[in-house]
């Protein structure tokens, strides 16, 4: 199939950036959308075109690397799916397709479709981890931990990273993001040692890499590819709440 | 030159390693902060070293080509982790562990380090389990074991179909709380050009920062490198798209052995090659073999549906051949025989490079709702990527280049021959012999970082003689001028191919030649090719752009010149191990029923390549292989 790309192109942050239309031709519909974007790449070099740059790695929807907005939607039309494990066979001949990067003021574009998410390793920093050193710590089956319990915090856990949260919400909140990681391990007996510390420090890095607020709408949701629920959020603002209250 | 010593210690093997950390010297916790080490890689290797260094309080600074140290490709891992914890009361112990890792390697690793891996995987649970890696659990609390490929225990630990994942965010979220303490720097987007040694002692890298492009010196007192296996030599395969030998080659260069570069591990569960323009191949769990079974039509051209060829016409070739193991037998001899069947011509699909993993029974004896618990989202990825049910239809798989046995020789405090150059994870070569067992490399990775480097580096740099490193001596200024020069001509070229054309008709050359199967004529063959590939490419490669800005051909075009050069030390490696082992398997030396001939009279040694310059050939030195406690069998499944 044949396909008419608009897609977004900034040499650099300093730059302005625009809108570019590009044909993609001879599509097979069997093609990741990385792929469809591969085929477009050695096209414009044989021309001597700059190729569009655009961020992907594992190209098996784990490593969290990739993210473009396609017609507006963070990862594409399908459900809980990443941009590479996104198919052509849900694209049909003669389609416009609009590709842009994520866009959130924490997420400066660095070069056409690629930006920088080095915010969300901030996050993580100021208290998405349970303070162990390595060494000396008792043999796991000296603590039980419920199925349920177990379950939950996976839930949360199988967050990656990939910041489609943050583009698909208006108001560009992190919250998503924030809550899995705090439910994590909120739900574990590891966590609660730092539970209150956690949930403080998360929070009040994620407002200063200024990121929105969430207002309740659930874009994040509905394009997460690994279906992490809002659950998590009203379990962060709990959290969050509790303490306060404490301090 | 040969060999250096690999420092096995002496004694009984369960108390090798407790001896040997008694007898490592130590750095007193005041010096610490006055070292610097370089960690190149953040998987699973390079983000528990560097955690774990930090918290000693060495100062640690780590790189990481893709944009956060979270997106490392041990985090596409997904069956699980080993460790000998014997909690489902099945036999399973140290002992067993060494045993079964040693043979599934064909016999072609040391004793001494296989026995510490094993060792070492009951900490590594403990550690996890501590850090809230959310591993499965049973309903009364305690942590849930499966089976895997090559094991007749249970001792797999696992996070549902992401236990790659949920390790590395361990030791990503252990490495993001020493960035914070201010104890590691972190480099991401920066990629490791070259190694620069000063007197004989690795001294610091050559890195790229690509974003800006500059090209810049990074001291250290000690270099290592996690920096992941070579499988992208191939092209396609389950690797990232970004892995890449460069770290390991680069060092080569500088005089670090490489050994049995021609171990590479075939994986028999991957969806098959649907196309040209496929870009990369994508594992399904090796645990679908668990409830799974294997089969491909018995008459060959059979292209009826398979729901439509009945039972009586199905070869369940695994269970026919090794009944002991059956669907489970190790990945080299489970990969070989799929594609013996396609040579057969029994294949299926539209291209006959697949066969059958059914799960009618499996679902007749268990129920539906319990295959989706188990399998549920590895059903989903199959559905995606091809758009076929597996529920209602069989999946159809084909082995897939997935795992690097060979990597930089290193002694047993995991150094390699140059001193202050240590190599972890898959990067190295040292435990899995000439084939690796499912779930063993998330083991190796996290015991090589967590538990042997803090210790064997100390000794290290407790005995070197503490010198100020100046980024501006000549060994620095010289690596700088040879990686911008190499830069300025891959830009300079102009030609008329693009670099990814150049790397597939490479992994084209190598998957025939030097894949599944390999043979003399093939690899003198891929011998001649290679290096006429390698000259075209320096005359008629197109790199777009220029080198003061992200440019992705740039990275891709230093990457695969390094696979030109490396894949040709792959050939040459299979070409002289005149025998079949493990991954490695050469149709000139099999049994009459077609199974890999070891000879261990001659070849129970790791090969390890010295490079000579780039006009000569490099030179193969030996490690003899000694066995003490093992007596090497011909492996057997049957």
């Amino acid at each position: 199939m044949n396909l008419t790309l608009h897609v977004w192109r900034q040499k650099n942050a300093q730059n302005p950036g625009r809108m570019e239309t590009l044909q993609a031709k001879d599509i097979s519909p069997e093609m990741s959308f990385l792929e469809m974007l591969d085929v477009v790449n050695e096209d414009l070099i044989a021309k001597g075109q700059d190729p569009i740059a655009f961020d992907h790695d594992c190209r098996e929807g784990i490593c969290g690397i990739c993210g473009l907005m396609i017609n507006g939607v963070a990862h594409g039309p399908e459900a809980s799916t990443t941009t590479c494990q996104l198919h052509m066979r849900h694209f049909h001949d003669g389609q416009d397709i609009y590709i842009e990067p994520w866009r959130a003021k924490a997420f400066p574009v660095i070069k056409d479709l690629v930006v920088d998410r080095s915010a969300f390793d901030r996050i993580i920093q100021a208290g998405g981890f349970v303070s162990v050193n390595t060494g000396g710590t008792p043999d796991g089956n000296t603590l039980p931990i419920s199925k349920r319990a177990a379950d939950k915090a996976m839930d949360s856990a199988a967050c990656i990273g990939c910041g489609a949260c943050v583009a698909a919400c208006k108001n560009a909140s992190a919250m998503l993001f924030v809550s899995a990681k705090v439910s994590h391990l909120s739900h574990l007996p590891q966590g609660q040692v730092e539970r209150e510390e956690r949930v403080m420090n998360m929070v009040a890095q994620m407002d200063a890499e200024m990121f929105g607020a969430c207002s309740n709408q659930y874009e994040c949701e509905a394009v997460c590819p690994v279906n992490i629920s809002v659950f998590n959020i009203t379990n962060l603002n709990r959290e969050y709440f509790k303490a306060i209250r404490k301090k | 030159m040969s060999v250096p010593d690999a420092k096995i210690p002496s004694g009984p093997i369960e108390s090798k390693w407790e001896n040997h950390k008694f007898n490592l010297k130590l750095v007193n916790p005041a010096n610490k902060r006055k070292f610097t080490i370089i960690m190149v890689g953040s998987g699973l290797a390079g983000a528990s070293a560097a955690a774990s260094l930090a918290e000693l309080g060495y100062n640690v600074k780590c790189y990481c080509y893709q944009d956060s140290p979270r997106r490392a490709h041990s985090i596409a891992a997904q069956g699980g982790i080993n460790a000998a914890k014997n909690y489902q009361n099945d036999g399973d112990s140290i002992q067993r562990l060494f045993y079964d890792t040693l043979k599934g390697g064909d016999f072609r690793a040391r004793e001494g380090n296989v026995y510490r891996l094993a060792e070492l995987s009951v900490d590594i649970i403990d550690q996890c389990v501590a850090q809230g890696v959310p591993f499965a659990r049973e309903y009364g609390g305690l942590l849930s074991n499966r089976s895997f490929g090559g094991a007749q225990v249970s001792r797999t630990f696992y996070a549902r179909g992401q236990t790659g994942q949920q390790l590395l965010l361990g030791a990503y979220q252990a490495l993001e709380r020493q960035i914070g303490l201010g104890k590691v720097k972190m480099f991401t987007r920066s990629e490791m050009l070259d190694l620069v040694v000063v007197d004989g002692h690795a001294k610091g890298i050559i890195v790229r920062d690509l974003v800006s492009g500059k090209i810049e010196s990074h001291t250290a007192d000690a270099v290592i490198l996690g920096t992941g296996g070579y499988g992208n030599v191939f092209y396609l395969s389950t690797n990232a798209k970004g892995c890449n030998v460069t770290a390991t080659y680069r060092a080569y260069k500088k005089g670090a052995l490489f050994a049995n570069p021609c171990f590479t591990q075939i994986h028999p569960t991957c969806i098959p090659v649907s196309g040209e323009y496929q870009s990369k191949l994508t594992l399904m769990s090796e645990s679908l073999r668990n409830d799974g079974r294997i089969w491909v039509p018995k008459k060959a051209g059979d292209k009826r549906k398979p729901q439509d060829i009945p039972d009586s016409e199905r070869d369940y070739y695994l269970e026919r051949k090794y009944p002991s193991f059956g669907n489970l037998a190790p990945r080299d001899i489970s990969s070989r025989s799929a594609k013996e069947m396609c040579d057969e011509g029994r294949g299926v699909g539209e291209s006959g490079l697949g066969v059958y993993l059914d799960f009618s029974d499996a679902t007749k004896r268990l129920g539906k709702e319990v295959i989706e618990d188990r399998y549920g989202n590895l059903f989903e990825m199959y559905n995606r990527i091809t758009g076929e049910d597996p529920y209602s239809q069989p999946m159809r798989i084909y082995p897939a280049v997935h795992y690097t046995m060979g990597g930089l020789w290193v002694d047993y405090n995991l150094m390699s021959n140059i001193p202050g150059l240590f190599v972890l994870g898959e990067a190295n070569f040292s435990d899995h012999g000439a084939n690796r067992l499912g779930a063993s490399a998330l083991m190796q990775g996290l015991a090589d970082g967590y538990f042997v480097i803090p210790y064997t580096i100390g000794d290290y740099l407790a005995q070197s003689v503490k010198k100020s490193i100046s980024a501006d001596s000549k060994e620095f200024k010289r690596a700088e001028q040879d990686v911008e020069m190499r830069v300025k001509k891959l830009l300079s070229v102009r030609g008329k191919r693009t670099v990814d054309s150049f790397h597939r008709e490479l992994g084209k050359i190598l998957w025939d030649k030097c894949g599944m199967a390999r043979d003399a004529a093939g690899l003198k063959e891929a011998l001649r090719r290679i290096p006429e590939l390698r000259e075209e490419y320096w005359k008629n490669v197109n790199v777009l752009g220029d080198n003061q800005e992200l440019n992705q051909s740039l990275e891709k075009a230093g990457r695969v010149a390094d696979f030109l050069e490396f894949g040709e030390l792959m050939c040459l490696d299979a070409l002289e191990r005149r025998e079949s082992c493990g991954g490695h398997f050469r149709t000139e030396y099999q049994t009459e029923d077609g199974e890999a001939l070891r000879n261990d009279a001659e070849f129970s040694h790791t090969a390890c390549w010295e490079y000579k310059g780039d006009n000569n050939a490099p030179q193969r030195h030996k490690e003899e292989l000694t066995f003490e406690f093992v007596k090497p069998s011909t492996r057997s499944y049957k």
